[in-house]
């Protein structure tokens, strides 16, 4: 009977002790936990959710507790996948005044553009190409929509279209 | 040199059909004149359309370029007779999705004068593989079987791969259509050289000829054709007669026993299939030098008068084709482009006869269709896919837009031929929401493949701005270590000179 009861308690012990080194020693997983988050959301990098890009929201959602409803072009789906992933409470997609989620592509309208770089310098995945003083113009391949450069620009050259 | 039949393999399911070809193959093959006017697809094959390289009010003749292959999957178009572009505009055509395609309309002159021959027909035993691949290419050849693959391509992707059979595809399993049956009958010597030529191309040494055991004029014309040629690497197989054994896959199952694996092709299993219309087709244009301007096509059906099969120009409307078969009769309701199976109704006869066109189908009624009823799970779907799919979970999964149990239940594999339809008691129409779910999938993956280049850009750029801060914040610490470095009198130096340059712009003011 001791021998028993010392055997098992001998095997917990060190098992956590193990266990509590292990936790210690290794990084923490919470990265791949932003990456899953991250792989879920649609990467229009639109900042809609109020963070800089959908890698920066998807961390804001591990680790400062941010509502997992924000994101406008992920829709509904998305709100439930993050729910499942999460464990979360399933809540309705927060309704924000400029919600968008038709897909659109911007277009610069080449015989205004004063080749500024306002644009090119916020677009978030790098879509705009041109130089000081010379036109602009966006890759539609690459364009995600995400509105970003409308504000910045200063004769309103830009317009969104629906993706082809 | 025929085959006996007790060594082909099987494939589950499938129906028997009723034949219905009797009525078309009564007499030969009638040729269509040259029609008033021509609309040419630039669609007419998987891929890329190609594009035009005639203008508006220009002369063409027959066997002319007038669209060329266009991106890395394509064929061109050639004028199917003489005559003057008058316009390149939308106009109604069958196919999947959208009812109009841009189309080259030709007004004919009807002198139907040919182009010449730019160079000298050289035997094709004589010319390399490299150079017949180039000129099936120009020669605008497709798979004339319904799916309308470059040829060219497909023949030049089998080499990458180590094959064993050539198999000829004269395989006709659907109902009515009896194109490729009097193709074989009346030209078995083109498709027997067409064959030939192909093996020639590959570099192979053995060709299957798959036809259909129901049909035993067109095995006994193209055993003739055989003899003649004294060509022992050919062999006629005589396939059972049931529905779909006709398909790409199913075809080199029976053939060769060995099943085409998932998401794979019959090169996967060494096997590369022809259809006996392309084989004929490729020796019009190789022995012949006449490009793909024309097919054989069924007009049948209870709804014309006269049920037959004819050669026609491509471009003919199929109005034109009825007219000269002697038109539709008083029952005629619906008319259907290809077989009653895989088909397309059509609710204008102005669409034009195109490469793929194997079957007009003018029938006095619809086919009866029940109000769909819930799914009781009977299974007979099951019993007779030829795939081996499970219908009745795929149709679950699919109105539960279920993505991942789509693909591990094989949605991809689906023929769309049809059969569950066919037999489901519930009459759930299960291939129409089968290309949908097909459809939706393409859709999705293509999302997450601009989500992730989206991503890897996003990454990118945050890696590029991170490094850029970095260096203007190292230049600044350098800039500041130097100036610390040269005292407090390079200091009052430095303001000095700024001093100096404001007054020297102030004055220049």
């Amino acid at each position: 009977m001791l021998i028993a009861v010392i055997t098992i308690s001998g095997i917990a012990l060190i098992a956590g002790i193990l266990l509590s080194m292990a936790s210690r020693q290794l990084p923490p997983n919470d990265d791949d936990l932003v990456a899953k988050v991250n792989d879920l959301l649609p990467q229009t990098q639109c900042a809609q959710c109020g963070f800089p890009g959908c890698r920066p929201y998807a961390a804001a959602i591990v680790h400062e507790a941010a509502e997992i409803n924000l994101c406008p072009p992920g829709g509904e789906d998305t709100v439930r996948r993050l729910a499942d992933l999460l464990g979360r409470e399933l809540v309705p997609l927060a309704e924000t005044p400029q919600s968008r989620m038709q897909e659109s592509v911007a277009i610069i309208d080449e015989t205004l553009c004063i080749g500024c770089m306002h644009c090119r310098n916020v677009c978030p995945v790098d879509a705009i190409v041109g130089a000081q003083q010379f036109m602009h113009t966006i890759l539609a391949d690459e364009c995600t929509g995400c509105e970003l450069c409308l504000p910045p620009c200063p004769v309103d050259c830009i317009a969104m279209r629906p993706a082809a | 040199m025929s085959a006996p039949t007790f060594d082909l393999g099987t494939v589950h399911g499938g129906l028997r059909l009723p034949i219905l070809k009797d009525e078309s193959t009564a007499q030969v093959i009638q040729h269509v004149p040259v029609p008033a006017q021509l609309v040419l697809p630039l669609a007419q094959h998987a891929g890329e359309p190609a594009h035009p390289v005639v203008g508006i009010g220009e002369r063409v003749l027959k066997g002319q370029l007038i669209a060329d292959a266009d991106g890395v999957i394509s064929a061109p178009v050639h004028a199917s007779s003489s005559g003057k572009v008058v316009a390149i505009e939308q106009w109604p055509v069958s196919r999947r999705l959208g009812e109009n395609a841009p189309c080259i309309v030709i007004e004919c002159d009807g002198v139907d004068q040919a182009v010449p021959l730019s160079e000298e027909i050289l035997p094709f035993e004589k010319q390399s593989p490299d150079t017949l691949f180039q000129k099936i290419l120009y020669g605008g050849i497709v798979g004339l079987g319904g799916a309308v693959f470059p040829t060219a391509h497909k023949l030049m992707e089998a080499t990458t791969e180590s094959l064993e059979h050539l198999i000829i595809n004269g395989v006709e399993c659907e109902s009515y259509i009896s194109c490729d049956d009097m193709l074989m009958r009346e030209r078995a010597m083109a498709v027997v050289v067409g064959a030939q030529i192909l093996l020639h191309c590959l570099r192979l040494n053995n060709c299957y000829i798959a036809v259909e055991s129901d049909k035993p004029e067109a095995i006994h014309t193209l055993s003739d054709a055989l003899t003649e040629v004294q060509d022992e690497r050919i062999i006629i197989k005589q396939i059972p007669t049931i529905y779909p054994s006709g398909a790409e896959d199913q075809v080199v199952q029976l053939v060769t026993r060995k099943e085409v694996p998932t998401n794979g092709l019959p090169t996967d299993v060494g096997c590369l299939v022809q259809n006996v219309g392309t084989a004929a087709a490729v020796y019009d244009w190789i022995v012949k030098g006449e490009p793909l301007i024309s097919r054989v096509t069924t007009v049948t059906g209870d709804g014309v008068h006269a049920p037959m099969n004819v050669k026609a120009r491509i471009g003919t409307t199929v109005a034109d084709v009825v007219n000269f078969i002697g038109g539709y009769n008083e029952r005629a309701k619906l008319l259907i482009i290809g077989g009653p199976m895989t088909g397309r109704s059509v609710t204008t006869d102005r669409v034009p006869l195109v490469k793929a066109t194997n079957c007009i189908l003018a029938l006095s009624e619809t086919p009866p269709v029940g109000t769909e009823k819930p799914c009781i799970r009977c299974g007979d779907c099951a019993q007779v896919c030829p795939v081996s799919l499970l219908p009745q979970q795929l149709y679950w999964y699919a109105c539960a837009d279920n993505e991942a149990k789509l693909r591990s239940y094989g949605l991809t594999d689906c023929i769309e031929c049809g059969c569950c339809d066919l037999v489901c008691p519930s009459h759930i129409p299960l291939t129409a929401d089968f290309r949908i779910a097909k459809l939706r999938m393409r859709e999705l993956a293509d999302e997450k493949a601009r989500a992730a280049r989206a991503k890897q850009r996003f990454e990118s750029r945050t890696v590029r701005l991170e490094r850029e801060q970095l260096l203007r914040a190292q230049e600044l610490m350098t800039q500041k270590e130097e100036v610390k470095k040269a005292g407090p009198k390079a200091i009052e130096e430095i303001i000095e000179r700024s001093k100096q340059k404001d007054d020297a712009d102030k004055d220049e003011q």
